[in-house]
């Protein structure tokens, strides 16, 4: 078992390390297209502890996600606050948003859970479609006011890198302690977990509010980077579109949304200079993994190499 | 004082009533069984001292206080521990962390008090060489063995086993009645439901023969050894 984690840290400290050389490569569409899959890895991840860990599947996470990013944005630019109060207040406040919502929603289970989930995620859209005063509305928060030393784009990824490999390590430290380990028992059998004398309440409620505040992260990160924020950030298709990179990868897998969000991000990007049917390879994508990669790409692996063991 | 107090609970799943006024008491480490056919109440009484389903009528009370409706895990923090019949462990996660999850301090006392892994391996020695191993993989034996486990790391007073030997193979049986043996003597009272006569005659101090969703006779183990007739008449087939 330590051994595992060994292995697991070690390929982390290689990963960072490679993602430090990306700007060395010297092509600014890639620096920029790194920075993306990064905050959606980070966003994917906070959804996973939700689907993966605690088997809540959640259809409005993309609420915390752009109440991070307004938050953020509003309070650098319209009250001016320095980053350092600005972004830990816009994470503040995803985390109490997920607390209140979270507080409902975890009475219910399954498919009435999902469903509530997406309905506090479109009030979320609809705040601040309307709320043109504060969110500038269907026109989007324009102009966010990006501090000096992260302005450059080289500076914004390594800023990008350090707070999304920190959230990273945090979120990988809490789904592996006994909090972790207790979503997983609760996930698997939620009675069963009771008479161990869990209270799977609040210990759901708990994992609600750990995935809103780093989706809060992820939200602020992306808010800065495109220097502005848009109310399409909190429709209900950016909660699929995290769906589906979480189940892309594999959801019992720690880094599996991650790579689900690297691998469905790149095709997008790429897919969209050719064509303007994205839709169509997405629903295609979502076909297949359900019905030939129920653990996604990371499950996927898995196979092949238990595969590849037996034969050798 | 009893340690446990059920007085006259009628339970009933919607509109079919399965438990018709149950009563019984449990002293501090004594190991009381409740027998008789499938379908007579014998889960149903677990469930309802356990809160999972909470009687409609009656009242279960546990040290001197009313338990009779609260949530199923608050009761497990009070000290009993349930090991429903389909033993189920959690498949994902392996021995050791199916017993770290369940850790409770003992009532009244502090953390690091009460059933440690070590203990707990002690007496259960086959977990101890497959405590890294994902609990879905175990053997039947296994799987009751960890969930027995798993109970005492929560440091109950009172344990309530269902069917613990059932679709055990013999020779599990004998040594699972054993390790039940050594956490009587240890002080700790059980309820136990089983069919399986010889296992309950062994273990217990008082026996309630259940029929109909009420107890229709209360005896020693030597009374009911000494009345076949009633043994005919409620628990053969």
């Amino acid at each position: 078992m330590q051994g595992k984690y060994k292995a697991t840290f070690w390929l982390s400290v290689v990963l960072v390390a490679l993602l430090l050389l990306v700007p060395a490569l010297g092509s600014k569409y890639l620096v920029d297209l790194t920075t993306e899959i990064m905050i959606y890895a980070l966003f994917a991840l906070s959804l996973n502890v939700l689907i993966g860990y605690s088997g809540n599947i959640s259809f409005g996470h993309a609420a915390y996600f752009a109440i991070g990013g307004y938050a953020c944005a509003i309070f650098l630019t319209t009250y001016e606050w320095p980053l350092i109060i600005s972004m830990p207040a816009a994470i503040v406040l995803a985390g109490l948003a997920a607390a209140f919502v979270g507080y409902f929603c975890i009475r219910l289970t399954d498919i009435y859970f999902s469903m509530l989930t997406l309905a506090f995620g479109m009030l979320v859209w609809a705040v601040a479609f309307k709320w043109r005063g504060v969110t500038g509305g269907d026109d989007g928060f324009v102009g966010v006011a990006v501090p000096e030393f992260i302005g450059d784009r080289y500076a914004f990824f390594y800023f990008t890198l350090t707070v999304v490999a920190l959230s990273t390590g945090l979120l990988w430290l809490i789904c592996h302690s006994a909090f972790g380990r207790t979503l997983v028992a609760v996930r698997e059998n939620r009675m069963r977990a009771s008479f161990v004398g869990v209270d799977t309440r609040r210990l759901r409620l708990t994992a609600f509010v750990v995935a809103g505040t780093f989706a809060g992260i992820a939200g602020s990160l992306f808010a800065m980077y495109n220097r502005g924020v848009y109310v399409e950030s909190a429709f209900w298709t950016e909660s699929g579109q995290v769906l589906i990179m979480t189940l892309l990868g594999g959801l019992y897998s720690f880094f599996g949304p991650a790579l689900g969000a690297a691998v469905l991000y790149t095709l997008q990007v790429g897919i969209n200079q050719y064509t303007e049917y994205w839709p169509v390879v997405l629903g295609t994508i979502l076909l297949i993994i359900i019905m030939f990669l129920p653990n996604g790409l990371v499950g996927l692996a898995q196979k092949i190499s238990a595969q590849f063991s037996r034969r050798t | 004082m009893a340690l446990l107090e059920v007085d006259n609970i009628r339970t009933a799943y919607g509109l079919s009533k399965v438990l018709f006024g149950i009563s019984l008491t449990v002293e501090p480490g004594e190991v009381v069984a409740l027998v008789g056919r499938n379908g007579v109440g014998k889960t149903t009484t677990m469930r309802s001292i356990m809160g999972l389903a909470p009687p409609q009528q009656g009242s279960v009370r546990w040290m001197d206080r009313e338990i009779t409706r609260l949530p199923v895990y608050h009761v497990a923090k009070l000290g009993i521990g349930y090991v429903p019949e389909d033993r189920r462990i959690f498949p994902e996660l392996t021995v050791w962390e199916n017993l770290d999850i369940a850790r409770l301090p003992p009532i009244g006392g502090a953390k690091g008090d009460g059933w440690s892994e070590e203990q707990v391996f002690e007496l259960f020695p086959d977990l101890k060489d497959i405590q890294s191993r994902k609990g879905g993989v175990l053997s039947g034996g296994q799987q009751q063995m960890l969930t027995i486990a798993r109970s005492l790391m929560g440091n109950p007073k009172l344990l309530l086993l269902d069917e613990p030997s059932e679709g055990l193979a013999p020779i599990i049986v004998e040594t699972l009645r054993d390790r039940i043996h050594l956490l009587k003597t240890g002080g700790l009272s059980i309820i136990l439901a089983e069919q399986n006569l010889e296992f309950v005659l062994y273990l217990s101090d008082r026996i309630h023969i259940l029929e109909k969703g009420a107890i229709q006779y209360t005896g020693t183990p030597a009374d009911l050894r000494a009345n076949p007739d009633i043994q005919s008449k409620y628990l053969t087939l």
